[in-house]
């Protein structure tokens, strides 16, 4: 391969190709091979032997306690930090193939604390790298609209100066800025930590919708198990010494944590962190016993007596429940319009099962109808059937990509 | 103990070309402002000399001294050193710099040129290494990990942000060479010092209120053209607020 | 013209005997220069410097010190800096001797003009840069403005405090250079009057201003090193 061709052509003949993915994606694999760092004079490596596969249009989120070594091990891929063993590849190729200068333009790059020049309005920023490739001044000004409007600010803030910004705007605008040429790869140091719990929420949801458009190859790093939870398709915990303590999608991290250095790093509350990555919609729900108003006791009867739930639920026309009724009212005359006991709280099906779980628990309930997006019964959902999901370990084979699970 | 300065009548009549508002110099006043208004003329030439050995002094200045701020900056070693050569030459008085390039350079422009010259490279190599160091860590950090290359980053992150900081070192030494240059007479270099010692006689009251108050307002001028550059070429500072 | 080097070292070797044995004047049979006129003119120039630069500090850093603590005048001690640079010293001297008349104490005003700029702004900058948190827990632990300004904001500010003596130092020592012209005898006597002492005087003459001059300023620098508070030693661009 002659050495001057770009990451995002090998791309194309690589990983992504084979794996029947669309190559105008985007997007590269990244491969540590046993690739280790130890500074000139330290007694031990930073990173040590780190080995791991990011399939291409994954997120990778590189997880651990302070001075872990995940910032140096993210910074391995571009060069800022160089190998001392082993290797890099990004898309099949070594990162050791090329002048590091040229490698890094075509990887996106954002850091903790943005590193917006001051002296730069936002679409200057923003063509940093387009500039250092030579790109026509048009192809310029298009991708700058275009990045801004994916990243949901007003193209009139173009001429604005960093300065001139709120911090959450300024760092969509370095995400903007490490988009600017499309890289196959984009690595990200604690990109949301510097923004206050609020603002931090909103950036990490628009960036899995952008990823959601995009699907770029992440490497995420960050010190906050719940944001690695969220973000990242699979999970590196490193431990001191730059050591992969275990690599896995976050489902089975928090199922199966590896050892115990692992199973204090994700937090004792477990089992409620797995449910928040599952929709309401991926668990097998129980069928009530429905009936209409206006239905004779002998419609009705034969339903109640093969029915496993204890209450009938009364639903209308639209099948949208109304509420519970004693099983005793039936037996002596016809279903009435109304109910006694109000159906609440009701479930959507694409609410998380912790947030279900949580309204079960708060109203003092057992079980709660679900509702589709329309409003129509799906079923009914219970706190048993949820530990019951948990225990059974179901989620760890679902893997629902970081961008595609329920958001708050 | 002292010999006493050259009395105002050693002064040749041919001096005084125009003898109008002849009282206030026969009885010796200290602004004479009739003469000194219909002699203006007489200090254009050394004006345009005192501006011109400022500037060639000010821009050789700059150039040295950035010069050997971006080698400092690149190779911290080179710091101290550099700190400690700009620092004799500052500390060297001036008048004493014309005489000891005697031997070299001789008399004339081209001596004071070198002292003033001198003079201002410490001022100017402390701003520009200070400015270069306070331009933020991850704005470095950024430049070289979007893929510029150390040049790359030098002149189109690094040197833009340190200009306030450069501006500001070249203002102290453009007005610090405008007042020394008065000194430049001595090295028979001209500029408005001419005007202050004429021949070897200094009691010319009028004469060196003239030249002095020309001098300040040099000075002035050129701080005030400073500060107008630098807001032009950083607006972002003015974006901020 | 001699060629240039052999001159050059000629005039240095005529320099060197100058001022150890003193020549025939250019005028008259008068002997000049050698050690006891030198030590002579020497000792004037660092009297009339040493005093001129013991009023300003008199005047220009309690004043400065008293501005920056209170965090007022900010303009005036910005301005009076920016004036002081901008004063043409000669013109100082030649002006104070033909108007005022010539005399030690004339000088040493002249002189102390000369050295309050520097020493009034950067100790105003000096105070006005020590962390406030630094001040605030001082004053919370019961300590007056003075003892806040003794000993916390002067010894956090030596630096700059000192960067502005040294300014000032440098400006009175080169500008003591010059007072000849107004009637008072230094070492700038053997540059100003060529035509008593000689090329050999006025290289003699520049040699010696430049060495009391570094000397001066070396021994300032080691005060700087030696007040300056151990933890804030290195590091520095100073």
């Amino acid at each position: 391969m002659p050495t001057g061709t770009p990451l995002a052509l090998t791309r194309v003949s690589g990983t992504t190709a084979e794996r029947g993915e669309d190559p105008g994606s985007g997007a590269a694999s990244l491969a540590y091979l046993k690739a280790s760092k130890r500074y000139p004079g330290a007694e031990s490596d930073a990173v040590h032997e780190l080995d791991l596969d990011v399939p291409a249009g994954e997120i990778c989120v590189l997880v651990g306690p302070s001075g872990c070594g995940k910032t140096t091990a993210m910074r391995m891929a571009n060069r800022t930090v160089e190998i001392t063993s082993g290797d890099i590849e990004i898309g099949g190729r070594s990162v050791l193939d090329r002048n590091p200068s040229e490698l890094r333009r075509e990887i996106g790059y954002v850091i903790q604390q943005i590193g917006l020049f001051p002296h730069r309005t936002v679409d200057q920023n923003i063509a940093t790298v387009p500039r250092l490739l030579d790109w026509e001044e048009d192809r310029i000004a298009a991708r700058t609209t275009e990045l801004l409007e994916l990243i949901g600010l007003d193209p009139a803030y173009g001429d604005r100066y960093p300065a001139q910004l709120s911090g959450g705007q300024q760092q969509r605008i370095g995400v903007a800025r490490a988009l600017a040429v499309d890289p196959p790869l984009m690595l990200m140091d604690e990109p949301f930590g510097a923004i206050d719990p609020i603002n931090r929420t909103r950036l990490q949801d628009e960036f899995l919708r952008l990823q959601e458009r995009i699907g770029k190859t992440v490497l995420f790093v960050t010190h906050d198990v719940d944001e690695a939870i969220k973000m990242g398709d699979r999970i590196a915990v490193l431990r001191e010494g730059g050591e992969l303590a275990q690599y896995a999608t976050p489902a089975e991290l928090l199922a199966r944590p590896a050892d115990d250095f692992v199973r204090d790093f994700v937090g004792t509350d477990r089992a409620l962190k797995r449910l928040a990555l599952i929709p309401v919609s991926e668990v097998e729900l129980a069928e009530p016993v429905t009936v209409r108003a206006g239905e004779s006791p002998a419609e009705v009867m034969p339903r109640i007596a093969t029915g496993s739930a204890p209450h009938p639920l009364l639903i209308d026309d639209a099948g949208r429940p109304l509420g519970w009724l004693d099983s005793g009212q039936l037996e002596t005359g016809p279903v009435p319009s109304s109910a006694p006991t109000p159906p609440e709280p009701v479930i959507e099906t694409s609410s998380t099962l912790r947030d279900a779980l949580s309204a079960l628990l708060q109203a003092g309930v057992s079980q709660a109808p679900v509702v589709d997006g329309s409003g129509r019964l799906a079923g009914v959902i219970s706190v048993s059937a949820i530990s019951g999901f948990l225990s059974a370990g179901e989620d760890i084979d679902l893997e629902i990509p970081a961008a595609a699970r329920p958001r708050g | 103990m002292g010999r006493a300065p050259a009395s105002l009548a050693t002064l040749s009549d041919d001096f005084f070309r125009d003898r109008s508002g002849d009282d206030c110099l026969s009885n010796d006043g200290l602004f004479c402002a009739d003469w000194a208004i219909r002699n203006l003329e007489r200090y254009v030439d050394p004006t345009l000399e005192h501006a011109l050995l400022v500037l060639v002094a000010v821009v050789a200045g700059f150039g040295i001294a950035f010069g050997l701020a971006l080698l400092a900056h690149r190779k911290k070693w080179l710091a101290p050193p550099f700190l400690a050569a700009t620092g004799i030459l500052y500390t060297i008085p001036s008048i004493s710099f014309f005489f000891l390039l005697l031997p070299l350079t001789g008399r004339g422009a081209l001596t004071a040129i070198i002292a003033l010259t001198a003079f201002s490279l410490q001022i100017i190599f402390r701003n520009v290494s200070t400015g270069l160091a306070n331009v933020p860590l991850d704005v470095r950090e950024a430049a070289r990990g979007m893929g510029m290359t150390e040049r790359q980053a030098m002149w189109r992150v690094e040197v833009p942000l340190a200009l306030p900081e450069i501006i500001a070192g070249l203002r102290v030494a453009t007005v610090s060479t405008v007042a020394l240059a008065t000194l430049a007479v001595f090295a028979n270099g001209g500029g408005l010092g001419s005007e202050i010692v004429v021949g070897s006689n200094i009691t010319f009251k009028t004469g060196i209120i003239m030249a002095g108050s020309i001098a300040i307002l040099m000075a002035l001028l050129f701080d005030g053209l400073l500060i107008l550059t630098g807001r032009l070429l950083s607006p972002w500072e003015r974006a901020a607020l | 013209m001699t060629v240039p080097p052999l001159a050059f070292l000629g005039l240095f070797g005529q320099a060197w005997e100058f001022v150890f044995d003193g020549r025939q004047a250019e005028i008259g049979t008068v002997r000049v220069g050698g050690p006891e006129q030198v030590l002579d003119l020497a000792t004037t120039q660092l009297e009339v410097t040493l005093l001129a630069l013991g009023v300003a500090l008199l005047i220009a850093l309690p004043a400065g010190v008293a501005l920056g603590h209170f965090g007022r005048g900010e303009f005036l001690a910005v301005s009076v800096g920016n004036a002081g640079r901008a004063l043409p010293e000669l013109a100082l001297i030649a002006l104070m001797a033909a108007a005022i008349g010539v005399g030690m104490i004339n000088l040493v005003v002249a002189l102390a003009i000369l050295g309050i700029p520097p020493i009034l702004t950067n100790a105003y900058v000096g105070i006005r840069q020590v962390d406030d948190s630094v001040v605030e827990a001082a004053r919370g632990m019961g300590m007056g403005n003075l003892a806040i300004a003794g000993r916390i904001e002067l010894p956090l500010a030596v630096p700059t405090v000192m960067g502005g003596i040294r300014t000032a130092a440098i400006n009175i020592v080169a500008t003591a250079t010059i007072a000849p012209l107004a009637g008072i005898l230094t070492l700038g006597d053997f540059i100003l009057a060529r035509n008593v002492y000689g090329d050999a005087g006025v290289l003699a003459g520049a040699i010696l201003v430049a060495l009391m001059a570094l000397t001066f300023e070396g021994v300032l620098a080691g005060l700087q090193w030696k007040l300056t508070p151990r933890s804030l030693r290195d590091g520095r661009v100073s």
